[in-house]
């Protein structure tokens, strides 16, 4: 028998952590949640997640001093799972309350939904419940952890930004109101998706399962 | 328009789920752990959790409850009743509560949205604004489980919300609420044409197609529904009612009376109510 893997939910302070944590214990993993370097630097795998803003985000990590070794460990290969706020702080800036530096290890940038859709009329903001994930052009989400996933299927959104990346990245797509907009990613060792998946039932709690099958942690 | 969202509303009365009219008049259904499980399991969109007595010593046997439920169940779930502080939000978001319910606090002190959206995020906080039609026609925002008149008519005062960073609106006619008389469009109308943000309709659901009238002709973006689930639940299940501790009222249950007007219907049915009238819904 190996030694259990640990799994670090890096805390910056801001939003609720208690169902992703809780999701992971269901998926079987061996979480904590912490704001501790040693912990990041220790954890076989990370969790950034996040409800909240991105400038607070930014620099609550930057307070914490825990930037460099969270960057120094998904550059050197160790599974990222980024949710929400999460996937867009992993992008090179935000335009929330001008523009914002995030961690750039995905080339693009983090942009509000326009509050006014394409035919004109009001759009609300946040986007506030369950939608459907899409594969662009039908390509195949074997090899990434939405492999077990339906095409179409629903999983639960609370947001109001939305990331556009300047790299091939996207894994899912989805439409709110008009507007087309990615909803996961992977990139390497790094998936991130908008929705979360923590409060999206069994088919979410089936994308934490797959992604740690993927990463050998369990 | 989003898929409309369906959500199962608990109203909590200590280690009690239960159901009243006008939001008075308390009837005990059983225990809230085994209906919020049994909704997750029938598919709801997301569950909210209302504390009817909102004391200091009710308090901790909700958040027994929330933490109990968020440990086993993987969708959003709302807390409210009694939250006056950014401290209480705080706690009952840590209790495993997503999102939080704020009505009398943020109508005494309005700035209480801007502070606890700043600090929690707008999608976090929802108003929940209990309306009362008065005799001059308008609509009025109450307080206390609609015991309360505020003095703001409820338009002005949904706009007011949302300036100061409200996420969402949870709108109860309290002249509805438990009556099976269905949902006053009206009211819901008014609402959902002021405001930007998700407005959820409370209140007199008496079939699915009561339901389907709230989202065309209300424009509401989501339902809350108590009696039709809880007494469907309650036709189909009636051990969960073993064992609960006595609060409240509970001598109607021996007598398996469930409102005369309360056409009970699974989650699944009024899905299928609104698909069939090309509402959007999750499938």
């Amino acid at each position: 028998m190996g030694k259990e893997k640990k799994i670090c939910v890096i805390d910056f302070k801001l939003g609720n952590l208690f169902s992703v944590l809780q999701a992971l214990k269901n998926t079987g993993l061996d979480a904590k949640i912490s704001t501790e370097v040693q912990d990041i630097l220790d954890a076989d795998a990370l969790v950034l997640p996040g409800v909240g803003a991105f400038r607070d985000a930014m620099k609550n990590l930057d307070n914490l001093n825990l930037i460099q070794p969270l960057m120094d460990s998904v550059q050197n290969g160790k599974p990222l799972l980024g949710i929400c706020l999460g996937l867009q702080l992993l992008f090179k800036e935000s335009e929330e309350f001008g523009l914002s530096k995030g961690l750039g290890l995905i080339q693009g940038r983090v942009t509000r939904f326009n509050s006014v859709n394409s035919e004109g009329n009001a759009r609300k903001v946040p986007h506030i419940g369950w939608n459907q994930i899409h594969s662009p052009n039908n390509s195949s989400w074997s090899s990434s952890p939405l492999d077990k996933t339906q095409k179409d299927e629903f999983m639960y959104f609370v947001h109001s930004f939305y990331v556009d990346p300047a790299e091939e990245v996207v894994l899912s797509e989805t439409v709110y109101d008009g507007q087309r907009f990615v909803s996961s990613i992977l990139k390497e060792n790094i998936f991130a998706c908008q929705f979360h998946p923590e409060k999206s039932g069994t088919n979410g709690l089936n994308i934490y399962n797959r992604w740690a099958e993927m990463n050998k942690l369990k | 328009m989003l898929n409309v969202r369906i959500i199962p509303r608990l109203d909590i009365k200590g280690p009690n789920l239960v159901k009243g009219i006008h939001l008075e008049g308390l009837r005990v259904l059983g225990k809230p752990e085994v209906f919020a499980k049994y909704y997750y399991e029938q598919g709801a969109d997301e569950l909210f959790f209302q504390d009817t007595v909102a004391s200091l010593y009710d308090r901790n046997s909700l958040h027994d409850i929330i933490t109990k439920t968020a440990k086993e169940i993987f969708i959003p779930l709302t807390v409210g009743g009694g939250l006056r502080t950014l401290d209480d939000i705080r706690d009952v978001l840590r209790a495993g509560a997503d999102k939080v319910a704020i009505n009398t606090a943020a109508i005494k002190n309005p700035k209480f949205i801007k502070e606890a959206a700043t600090k929690f995020g707008s999608s976090t906080i929802v108003i929940a604004i209990e309306a009362i039609k008065e005799d001059d026609g308008k609509y009025y925002a109450f307080t206390d489980n609609g015991r309360e008149f505020s003095g703001e008519e409820v338009v002005q005062w949904a706009q007011k919300a949302e300036e100061y960073g409200a996420g969402e609106l949870l709108i109860t006619s309290v002249d509805k609420e438990g009556t099976g008389e269905g949902y006053d469009i009206e009211l819901i109308h008014m609402i959902s044409n002021a405001v930007n943000i998700p407005v959820i309709a409370h209140g007199g659901a008496k079939n699915p197609s009561n339901i389907v009238d709230a989202v065309i002709n209300g424009n509401a973006d989501a339902v809350a529904i108590a009696s039709i689930f809880h007494y469907s639940i309650l036709k189909e299940m009636q051990s969960a009612t073993d064992d609960y501790k006595q609060e409240g009222n509970i001598s109607f249950l021996s007598s398996g009376a469930i409102p005369k007007k309360i056409e009970t219907s699974s989650i699944s049915e009024v899905r299928t109510a609104l698909l069939k009238s090309n509402i959007p819904t999750r499938f």
